[in-house]
């Protein structure tokens, strides 16, 4: 259970304090700035055992959270929590940075009251705190009992996530499908390993209590329908499964909106979801990863004082999609006294403080390839130790998920209101960025 | 000269520095310095070349950088470039960044030293300076190599700049520091000696420290320094304080250098020539004389450089301890520090007087001081000098003051710090023993030890009451009745109950007649407090109670009682399960005889170094008390126990005072007394075990740990064991650990004597090495296996044995063996076996010689190997009649030794018996028609012939005295049993 919760800004000042448990002592504020924040070297594990206390920090910008304990917690859900904490403050006061935690102090301690009790994390679903911790402290008075008590049933009911009459004009929706593709490429081609994280995330505007039900192309699913259709249709099924139409998920996690049991005995995601924005599901893939991108690098090393680069990309999707925001990262040797760089399309410059060239291109599109090369003159220097030649990195941005999911179909139906699902407009968009995506050289 | 931070400060650098000091978080830091980094290469890099100023920055900037932690592999070629630059502060910033940055190893190595050499060699004394301070700074082996042979030339050089030759001799010292092989001032050391007498203090200074550093190793080399250092000592002392301008600090004249001086007249005995003594004897009185002055100001550094110079020429006196009148002076202005308000002034004073106590001139006077130590002991508030407090009352102790000593120190230790408790128990424990003249005064006292600070009452200290309680006759009686008296208490300590448990079981029976400790009383008192005990105190216990049945046989079935019960026959323990058993079957199937042996008293404790005092050293290492004021410690104690009474103690007094021969002496004795113990303890614990056969080897397993724990050598003791044995033979060449074999130990004879009437046991031990043997004989043929243990970690190299027969030995007696193992491993024992065979009878015994050796000291042992003529006996059975035919047969007068001799053991009829047989012999009963006496029938079985032998023993018990008549077929062999037999009772 968590002991303690500390926020720091980055010279290690203490923001906030609010400590859950006895065994948490008034030093352990300082055992964490002087461990962990100011350390002499940089501190990489996000657990710090201290004297026999457990340090989980998440760093935002220049904001460190850390939750304290002295018992055997899951350090999953102590994470899980200090994630949640930081969706909670971003969607009471936008980004979270010093000032913005100095001008809300007061309302961070209530929502620390409210979501941990004794160090247990209770709801922390934003739609449902809203409605009792409010900016505007006087709207109290006005809330009659009878709003009161709709609060309290909602939060401690069975449904706690939503509240009743809710109602829209007009009834939308958007899903995301927002994924982060991360690569490790060996100088051949090789890949060496790949895994794709994906999120769904949903924004739903849907009066009353709408129940809704969510269909991708998981493999499970087709496989099953396929083989309850081949047994009717039997021939018409062997040409949809020629093209890469199903997915294999190697594991997955919903919000707690969606019904388990049902997804465990039909694999049908089906939920009631909040009002506004949430994650419906988080999912993982490593088979059949489309890599939007190829890195082809060329190092020559010409004497010990000069060092030749090219690197060439290409883009491996659709001709009529485009990637954006791509950067490329190409080390340089701790020992460069100056660099040239020829590049035939977006900017590359050299920067010292970063050793490395960064080479960006602000869009591009698919099946093109582009190429740099550098020149890097090098200071003999009288340390025998070869350069360690860190790989390429890349960032991009394309408008496709590059594990290969597809929403099939997202049905809601709201039995007690008058809209079906024809009425919902639903909007749906893939976004595929950039994790670890590297290249050996 | 031009400072760096003023003027033409390099405005780069300060930007760069307050940069880095703004980043508000280490990424930030590492970027920055990235940045520079690359800046600085592309300057470098840059084709056209840099000024000495841009370079001069960049460097500062990398060094900047390397100091902030970060690894900086370039730049070295500019930093030596610098070097040669003519400007102060370029080179400055070169010589600081190769200080700092390169390794030894690096290929820029020979450019440095180069530019070193240039700079050596001009003429500008900054450059030299500099120069010298970086390869001071540096100090590799290297830079060693390079300059040790030109700094001397700079150092005694005519027209070398004073302040270039303080650099000198300060860097000449740390090059000899660390490389002390490569240093050689040959020629160069009388004029290094004359700058003692330089014009310039500040050379002088510095010149002192390399003198003191370099006479440390060849203080022949450097002995004319004495009279120069005398002369000098002698102007500063009697400068007025303003002749010295630059160099009177706070009214003090040069305070350093005199302490420097004084402290190199301490590398040195006194002075011989008596000009130059009676100067520096002079010069001391100054000194005395001038702490005696009114301060000449209130400034606390004035006082405190006054004061460095006095204690150093306090030390100086100690250290020379020739000079009564000065030591007394020096005692009594010490005596003034000892109330002074400085806690530091009252720390030094204690620590100076420990030592003037060791000296026999100033051993009264500190004596006059006691009270104020004593006081010091008790309201000091800084522990470490209470410490010191005790460690003087320590030192200061002697016969006439230890009542009064002891007594405040057992007083102290009960508000005692508990870091120094168990020193303080250890010294109350040797100064009891070592000034004891009435032993029960030392009993009360010990006791009171355990009761006051039972916890920190370490083993050593309790084995040591017992040992001299068993040891002293008059004090048993007394000592039974004071720890009845002290285990009376409700809650007492459990080291009591062990000393109680041990000193009852023995004596309980002296005290037995008081119906208030009647042995039931005893027994309940005992048993009460075994249940509140741990494991080795019951074990304790339970070997008091088997006593307890031997000594009272009233108790028996109560003892069987105990032991009888679940809790003892079955505890969960192995070892008080087995005592349990054997003890209770003991007591129930022997005769009151065999208990009555089984169960003797157990003999005296052979003499030797306490062990507490060992315990002590080893506590203390090398400490505040001196060790040959320690060896004196330890000679008066073994004299006084002894009862070697007051002169030979005095004698040892007066020597230990003069330190080196004296030592010899001492470790002479006590080496001796160590084999003694060791052999003694060996042959006491076979004796148990052969005698009381299985239901005993219990109790022996008790004798035995506890022998053990007693007889643990004592390190100084041993250390002078195998010295000894050489240094007691007269000759000079076996002395010096030559290829002779070493005579045999003078022990050896009384070693031979043990193995007469046994065949198994520890023939040898010290520290090293333990021999132990194990022999059987049938009929002329005999085989003995030798066990030789490393008792150390480290091998024994070079390990040899060899046996040889001296004289006539050789046509009488063949002995056989195979050569052992060169190497002997730490901890390992290697086997040797020898076969014997016996050609005719023989007198003497073969000498066994070891050799090996161990840590570079070759170690040379040369033992008699315990081959009698009695090991070939055959017993024979006999009639009566029989035996008094033979006896008669053999009546001619050569064929007859007899021997009347005194007892020196106990006269038990049990123990008797047992070392007959032991002898070979059958022992016949029933013949002699006095039951009291021994009669013994046996042949000696050599090749060449057989010899019959009788033997009678006549034991006179009111007497104590034994008549033994041996009559055998051969004259030579009547007269050698008879020795050897007379020997054993």
């Amino acid at each position: 259970m968590i002991g303690g919760l500390f926020i720091y800004n980055h010279k290690g000042e203490v923001l906030i304090s609010r400590v859950y448990r006895d065994d948490i002592g008034r030093n352990a504020v300082d055992a964490f700035r002087v461990n962990v924040i100011h350390a002499r070297q940089q501190v990489r594990s996000p657990v710090t055992n201290i004297a026999r206390t457990s340090f989980f920090h998440v760093k935002r910008s220049n904001i460190w959270l850390a939750a304290v304990t002295k018992q055997n917690v899951n350090a999953a859900m102590v994470f899980e929590f200090l994630y949640k904490m930081c969706d909670v403050m971003t969607a009471y006061f936008g980004k979270i940075s010093e000032e913005n935690i100095k001008n809300n102090f007061v309302l961070i301690y209530e929502l620390l009251d409210e979501i941990l009790d004794f160090g247990y994390p209770q709801n922390s679903e934003t739609g449902a705190l809203k409605t009792f911790i409010t900016q505007q402290g006087i709207k109290s008075q006005l809330q009659t009992k009878e709003e009161q008590s709709q609060i309290t049933s909602q939060v401690t009911g069975q449904i706690g996530w939503r509240r009743e009459g809710i109602k829209y004009r007009r009834n939308e929706l958007f899903l995301d499908v927002l994924e982060s593709v991360n690569l490790l490429m060996s100088p051949q081609g090789q890949v060496l390993s790949a895994h794709v994280s994906g999120r769904v995330v949903m924004k739903s505007y849907l009066s009353g209590m709408p129940e809704c039900k969510f269909g991708m192309n998981d493999k499970i699913v087709i496989d099953k329908q396929g083989k309850g259709t081949a047994d009717e249709t039997g021939k018409s099924d062997l040409g949809g499964s020629s093209g890469k139409q199903s997915i294999a998920i190697d594991d997955c996690t919903f919000h707690q909106c969606v019904r388990l049991s049902k997804f465990d005995s039909e694999r049908s995601i089906s939920f009631i979801p909040p009002d506004g924005e949430f994650e419906l599901m988080r999912y993982r893939t490593t088979k059949d990863i489309i890599l939007p991108f190829r890195v082809i690098p060329l190092v020559r090393e010409v004497g010990r004082t000069k060092l030749e680069v090219k690197v060439v990309i290409k883009s491996n999707f659709k001709p009529s999609l485009l990637a954006q925001k791509i950067e490329v990262r190409i080390p340089t040797p701790l020992n460069t006294s100056g660099v040239q760089v020829i590049c035939m399309k977006g900017k590359a410059k050299y920067k010292a403080s970063e050793n490395a060239i960064v080479w960006k291109i602000k869009r591009m599109a698919g099946m093109k390839e582009s190429q740099i090369s550098a020149e890097i003159e090098l200071l003999p220097t009288n340390d025998k130790k070869k350069w360690a030649r860190p790989p390429i990195s890349m960032n991009f941005e394309v408008p496709f998920a590059p594990s290969g999911l597809k929403v099939r179909y997202l049905k809601v139906f709201e039995p007690k209101l008058n809209y079906s699902d024809h009425d919902v407009i639903k909007w749906v968009r893939y976004i595929g960025r950039s994790g670890i995506y590297e290249t050996r050289c | 000269m031009p400072a760096v931070s003023k003027g033409d400060g390099m405005r780069g650098l300060a930007v760069f520095i307050s940069d880095i000091r703004n980043c508000k978080s280490k990424e930030a830091e590492i970027k920055r310095i990235n940045k520079e980094l690359a800046n600085i290469r592309s300057k470098f890099k840059g084709d056209k070349a840099l000024d000495g100023y841009s370079k001069k920055k960049y460097v500062c900037k990398l060094l900047f950088i390397f100091l902030l932690g970060h690894d900086i592999d370039f730049g070295h070629m500019e930093a030596v470039n610098l070097l040669s630059s003519n400007k102060y502060t370029e080179k400055q910033i070169g010589y600081l960044f190769i200080s700092v940055l390169v390794n030894s190893n690096s290929e820029l190595i020979r450019l440095i030293n180069n530019a070193i050499k240039n700079d050596l060699a001009s003429r500008n004394p900054t450059f030299m300076c500099l120069a010298l301070h970086c390869i001071a700074n540096v100090g590799s082996r290297e830079m060693a190599e390079a300059f040790a042979g030109e700094i001397p030339r700079i150092l005694v050089a005519g027209d070398t700049m004073d302040s270039v030759k303080q650099s000198a001799a300060l860097c000449l010292l740390r090059l000899y520091k660390t490389s002390p092989d490569l240093v050689h001032m040959g020629e160069w050391t009388s004029r290094v000696v004359h700058l003692l007498n330089d014009q310039h203090m500040g050379v002088v200074t510095a010149a002192i420290s390399l003198i003191t550093c370099l006479s440390q190793k060849n203080p022949e080399e450097f002995k004319t320094c004495i009279s120069l250092a005398v002369s000098r000592l002698s102007r500063i002392v009697s400068s007025a304080s303003t002749d010295l301008q630059d160099y009177t600090y706070y009214f003090v004249p040069a305070p350093w250098l005199s302490v420097k001086l004084l402290r190199l007249l301490q590398c040195y005995p006194p002075p011989e020539d008596g000009a130059v003594k009676g100067r520096l004897v002079e010069c001391l009185e100054t000194i005395l004389n001038k702490a005696q002055e009114p301060p000449k100001s209130k400034k606390v550094q004035h006082s405190n450089a006054k004061n460095a110079i006095l204690f150093e020429a306090i030390s100086l006196i100690i250290h020379y301890d020739s000079e009564p009148n000065l030591l007394v002076r020096a005692c009594n202005q010490l005596g003034q520090f000892l109330q002074h308000r400085e806690t530091n002034l009252r720390y030094l004073a204690l620590e100076s007087m420990c030592t003037l106590a060791s000296s026999e001139f100033s051993h009264e006077a500190v004596k006059t001081h006691i009270e104020t130590v004593i006081n010091a002991l008790k309201t000091e508030r800084d522990v470490s000098v209470r410490q010191r407090a005790a460690d003087l009352l320590y030192a200061m102790c002697d016969r006439s003051n230890a009542k009064q000593i002891v007594a405040e120190m057992l007083s102290y230790l009960e508000t005692a710090d508990y870091s120094i408790r168990e020193e303080i128990v250890l010294k109350v424990a040797i100064l009891a023993e070592k000034y004891a003249v009435d032993y029960s005064w030392y009993v009360d006292t010990i006791l009171n030890l355990i009761r006051i600070a039972g916890d920190y009452v370490s083993e050593e200290v309790w084995y040591r009451v017992i040992q001299i309680v068993i040891n002293r006759d008059d004090v048993q009686g007394y000592a039974a009745k004071t720890v009845f008296e002290a285990l009376q208490a409700p809650a007492c300590h459990e080291n009591m109950v062990k000393v109680g448990g041990y000193i009852l079981g023995e004596f309980g029976n002296l005290i037995a007649g008081d119906p208030r400790s009647s042995p039931l009383v005893q027994f309940n008192l005992l048993h009460s407090k075994f249940h509140l005990c741990s494991v080795p105190t019951r074990a304790l216990l339970l070997s008091a109670y088997i006593k307890f049945i031997n000594l009272f046989p009233e108790t028996k079935s109560t003892i069987q009682e105990v032991l009888r019960s679940d809790s003892q026959i079955r505890n969960s323990d192995v070892e008080l399960q087995q005592r349990a058993v054997e003890y209770l079957k003991l007591s129930s199937i022997a005769s009151t005889d065999v208990l009555a042996t089984v169960l003797e008293e157990m003999p005296p404790f052979p003499e030797r170094e306490s062990s507490i005092l060992a315990k002590l050293k080893k506590k203390k290492g090398p400490g505040a008390v001196s060790v040959s004021e320690l060896e004196d410690g330890k000679k008066e104690a073994g004299s006084e126990i002894n009862g070697g009474g007051g002169a030979e103690s005095a004698a040892a007094a007066s020597n230990a005072s003069t330190p080196s021969p004296s030592a010899d002496l001492l470790g002479l004795r006590s080496g001796a007394a160590g084999i003694g113990s060791a052999t003694g303890a060996g042959s006491l614990l076979v004796d148990v075990f052969s005698e009381s056969g299985t239901a005993a080897t219990a109790s022996s397993g008790t004798d035995e740990n506890f022998l053990r724990d007693l007889d643990l050598p004592t390190e100084s003791s041993d250390s002078l064991l195998v010295d000894s044995a050489l240094a007691s033979d007269s000759t000079p060449s076996s002395a010096l650990g030559s290829e002779d074999p070493a005579p045999a130990l003078p022990e050896s004879d009384e070693l031979l004597h043990k193995f007469v009437c046994k065949n198994n046991g520890v023939l040898f031990e010290n520290h090293l090495l333990q021999i132990g043997i194990k022999s059987e004989y049938r009929q002329n043929l005999g085989r003995m296996y030798l066990f030789f243990g490393n008792k150390t970690s480290m091998q024994f190299i070079g390990f040899s044995t060899t046996v040889t027969c001296p004289g006539e030995l050789q046509s009488q007696l063949n002995i056989q063996t195979k050569p052992v193992e060169p190497l002997v491993e730490g901890g390992a024992q290697v086997q040797q076996v020898l076969n014997i065979e016996c050609l005719s009878d023989f007198t003497e015994a073969p000498l066994l010689n070891i050799r090996f050796r161990y840590g570079g000291t070759l170690q040379n042992i040369t033992l008699k190997l315990p081959i009698t003529i009695n090991k070939f006996f055959q017993p024979t059975e006999m009639a009566s009649q029989d035996f008094f035919q033979r006896w008669k047969q053999l009546s001619q007068p050569q064929q007859e030794a007899q021997k009347i001799f005194k007892a020196t053991h106990p006269m038990d009829s049990e123990v008797l018996k047992g070392k007959l047989l032991g002898l070979g012999t059958a022992l016949l009963e029933n013949v002699d028609p006095n039951p009291e006496n021994f009669v013994c029938a046996g042949v000696i079985q050599t090749k060449a012939l057989q010899v019959g032998c009788l033997l009678r023993l006549e034991p006179n018990a009111q007497a104590q005295m034994y008549r033994l008549t041996l009559r055998s077929s051969k004259e030579s062999v009547s007269k050698r049993l008879c020795e050897l037999v007379a020997e054993q009772f």
